[in-house]
């Protein structure tokens, strides 16, 4: 172990996490709201709706994303009709193509959790509020949110934590984000070992307060869990 | 009794000295997987750059050769056995391999260069390649190189040089820099029509090595020496240069560096 090399690689590393975290916070911003859509059309209870999302979801969770991103970056740059388009300025950076497939990978798997959350909810809790006249809006706002969110949370603070893993892909499309740079820098010392071992331990950090975090909010949203809490505090 | 004797030993040394005055062969070991320095070609017979390179030593060196093929793996091992006396299979010379074996000046220099589009113009100088980006291959020397000489170059690093020319053909990067032999082919191709070479090639043996030697046995002194000097020789007298035109457009002949 060469502590020397693992010291002064730091800032190095430390600037390649700025853009990892940047990808993960914009990919997870830009996939929910996508996941809200997609969700929406798989609840609607239309066929022609529910096929489309159907297909979305099973397309990009059936293929990997290192595929998926690669697709984005080298395949789309192979078609010159859109290299003369608007979308070019955009596609042509590999910062916004490795936003769009993650964004588009995570969305997937979110809205499933959506789906599996919302579908979660007691049919009978449903049809009491019906009963008692709530509106549809009422009722999602009321009845069907609130318990989705507790449902849903565990697995999304998963989601979050597996893109967090997952954004190292950006690296195989010339980002320089935490995992570029210690492939970069472990080629350039010839000390893999060490830089990368160091960059797995950044990782282990990020999505140590990353879970803090989650559970913080997992511990907001879910009275239960307070209750339970104030019960041992006062016993 | 002993003048008979005497008459063998004579007639032993005699035909000794007939023997290897005009019928030293030596053996050469090449690869015959690496077109176009070596290759075997339909009819079975081992062909390439490397194989007109050691022809021509050896008739400048006037001694027989049988040129064989031999795995790679098996290549320095097969030397130090004795199995052959020389390798010419285009084997790079790295401080590693100078441990179990010695090497003879180097015969060719791949060289790097930087390709870009023909419709632009770029300046291989510090100035012209400032704040242009460059692709290269990851862990390659060429980064380093550009690092060196162009300091205000954008690098950009990829996992395999055919992603740099996707990404040179898109548009995406000003240029890329890789070997002169493996650009050459992509520019010849359909893909790089609209692309050239800039510039003059790199040759920086800081950071691209010597280039590929002959590799002789530690205890062939005297062979490594007259290789040397054979190379020497078709290097300056015209045979080198007539064989690198029939495989390169341009020269591979070492010691090129400005």
């Amino acid at each position: 172990m060469n502590f020397q090399v693992m010291i002064e690689s730091i800032p190095a590393l430390l600037g390649g996490v700025v853009l990892t975290l940047q990808l993960v916070a914009v990919a997870s911003l830009v996939g929910f709201v996508l996941a809200l859509g997609v969700t929406g059309l798989r609840l609607s209870g239309k066929p022609w709706l529910v096929a489309p999302a159907y297909a979305y979801v099973f397309f990009l969770r059936g293929t990997p994303l290192l595929i998926q991103i690669y697709l984005v970056y080298y395949g789309l740059s192979q078609f010159p009709e859109l290299r003369k388009s608007v979308l070019w300025p955009f596609l042509r950076e590999p910062w916004w193509c490795a936003l769009i497939a993650f964004s588009l990978n995570t969305s997937a798997y979110v809205s499933e959790v959506m789906r599996g959350a919302i579908t979660a909810v007691p049919r009978g809790q449903i049809e009491a509020a019906k009963a008692v006249g709530m509106s549809a809006v009422m009722r999602l706002r009321k009845v069907v949110f609130p318990q989705a969110v507790q449902i849903g949370l565990p697995a999304y603070s998963n989601e979050i934590i597996l893109m967090v893993k997952a954004s190292s892909l950006a690296s195989t499309v010339t980002l320089l984000d935490l995992t570029g740079v210690a492939r970069s820098l472990a080629s350039e010392t010839y000390m893999p070992v060490e830089v990368l071992g160091l960059a797995g331990i950044i990782y282990l950090i990020i999505n140590f307060i990353l879970t803090r975090i989650l559970r913080g909010i997992e511990w907001l949203v879910t009275p239960r869990l307070q209750s339970e809490a104030g019960r041992i505090a006062k016993a | 009794m002993k003048n008979s004797f005497k008459i063998l030993a004579v007639a032993i040394a005699a035909a000794l000295a007939a023997g290897s005055a005009h019928a030293e062969t030596l053996r050469i070991a090449t690869e015959g997987t690496y077109p176009p320095f070596n290759f075997v070609d339909a009819s079975g017979q081992v062909q390439g750059f490397d194989i007109d390179v050691a022809n021509a030593l050896c008739a400048e060196m006037k001694v027989e050769c049988k040129i064989e093929t031999f795995s790679w793996d098996g290549m320095i091992p097969g030397l130090n056995a004795g199995k052959f006396d020389a390798i010419v299979a285009s084997m790079s010379i790295t401080e590693k391999r100078k441990e179990a074996e010695n090497f003879t000046q180097p015969y060719y220099q791949a060289g790097a260069v930087i390709a870009a589009p023909r419709s632009v113009e770029l300046e291989t100088t510090p100035e012209g390649l400032a704040g242009k980006v460059i692709g290269v291959q990851r862990a390659s020397s060429y980064g380093q190189l550009l690092k060196a000489k162009f300091p205000e170059t954008k690098i950009r690093e990829y996992d395999k040089n055919e992603e740099h020319n996707l990404d040179l053909a898109a548009g995406r990067i000003d240029g890329v820099m890789a070997q002169r032999l493996f650009m050459q082919q992509w520019l010849d191709s359909e893909e790089g029509a609209d692309f050239e070479a800039k510039g003059k090639a790199f040759f920086d043996t800081e950071y691209l090595g010597p280039g590929a030697g002959i590799a002789i046995r530690k205890s062939d002194t005297e062979l490594l020496a007259r290789f040397d000097a054979a190379l020497s020789t078709i290097m300056s007298n015209g045979v080198y240069d007539e064989i690198n035109d029939r495989y390169f457009k341009f020269s591979l002949k070492p010691g090129q560096q400005q």
